[in-house]
């Protein structure tokens, strides 16, 4: 015998807007556009705004399926409670129908209005980020936001795929800066609220090897993330503007880092100030670069 | 149902219905763009 769920009233469209992650949305689509406008030649700006729009709408979708797979962790976590799936907002099958629906027209769009290469990679990483990350990782192994990381790191490289076809050196490096800069940024994160992921049983780094562990490892992604953020430079991809740029955001991300990775917590009452700083300054950080990388294109050409 | 329910469950499908007018617009006004554009990219082959 099978018990009926509760029937939901019908969710507010604001709910669905909420299952899409909006804030992360916009890393991905700054990201996204950057890689775009650094490409070669030109974009016909309408099919630019369509491509643009395609890398959201996948992000959109792809969170929605997040929250569909993983809404009993984010019953039990503070910081994702009052989302609309475990706040009893929205009915499930309505949060997973939306999510597939959403990503299969953004990358059905994609491939009818900007090219078959830029698609392709939106699917990709919409199936890295809900099934080798979500699905897979997430609740199996600490490396899950190491390789997970992956997904967040596309959007460049379907930036510059939706401008050129194809992809070259530069978006690979700036898909390398984002994937190694993720660890850092997330295990920031993951240090000062070890306890609500400890209390959902996700395997995070600092639930499950320790915070000593954690803040060394912090230490030594910022080391090949440092050198793809600044290689595009000698390697004559970017100019001096980037370069620039790049040598000083990440000279200070590497002293934030650094100061994480040196550091002990303390045993009664740490605030944690230096991981906030860092977890805060890492968002900077990629605003910035990436802002510089297209200023760097657009003055020096 | 109480009246209520029935007033917040009818709220919430006028919400609904005015979003997806409104993005249903919008997609028929990209198309529309997207063709210009691809006609435009044609032309200049």
């Amino acid at each position: 015998m099978t018990i009926a769920a509760p029937l939901l009233p019908p969710a507010d469209w604001r709910d669905f807007l909420a299952l899409t992650k909006p804030r992360v949305m916009t890393l991905v689509v700054f990201t996204g556009l950057c890689g775009m406008l650094a490409a070669p030649g030109t974009v016909h700006p309408v099919i630019g705004f369509t491509a643009i729009l395609c890398i959201a709408l996948g992000a959109g979708a792809a969170g929605a399926l997040n929250q569909w797979y993983e809404a009993d962790i984010d019953a039990v976590m503070r910081r994702t409670q009052r989302r609309p799936l475990p706040a009893g907002r929205m009915d499930r099958q309505a949060a997973l129908h939306f999510g597939v629906g959403l990503s299969a027209f953004s990358v059905l769009l994609m491939g009818l209005a900007v090219n078959i290469a830029a698609a392709a990679i939106l699917l990709v990483s919409i199936l890295f980020y809900v099934l080798v990350y979500t699905v897979w990782l997430k609740r199996r192994t600490p490396q899950n936001i190491v390789i997970g990381g992956a997904a967040g790191a596309f959007p460049p490289l379907i930036g510059w795929a939706a401008a050129t076809g194809q992809v070259a050196l530069l978006p690979f490096l700036l898909f390398m800066l984002v994937f190694l800069w993720t660890p850092p940024h997330f295990w920031a994160l993951a240090l000062f609220v070890k306890i609500d992921y400890a209390n959902a049983g996700v395997p995070m780094l600092p639930v499950v090897a320790g915070e000593r562990v954690t803040r060394t490892q912090i230490g030594l992604y910022t080391i090949p993330m440092a050198l793809a953020a600044v290689l595009p430079w000698p390697l004559g991809l970017t100019g001096a503007i980037y370069g620039g740029v790049a040598t000083v955001t990440t000279a200070i991300f590497a002293a934030l880092a650094f100061r994480v990775a040196t550091r002990t917590t303390a045993a009664d009452g740490d605030s944690m100030k230096p991981e906030k700083a860092l977890f805060k300054y890492s968002i900077l950080y990629l605003f910035v670069i990436f802002g510089a990388l297209v200023v760097d294109r657009w003055v020096l050409a | 149902m109480t009246p209520d329910e029935l007033e917040l469950i009818r709220k919430r499908q006028r919400g609904r219905a005015r979003v997806m007018a409104i993005l249903l617009g919008s997609l028929v006004l990209l198309i529309f763009a997207i063709s210009i554009a691809k006609i435009q990219l044609g032309m200049n082959e």
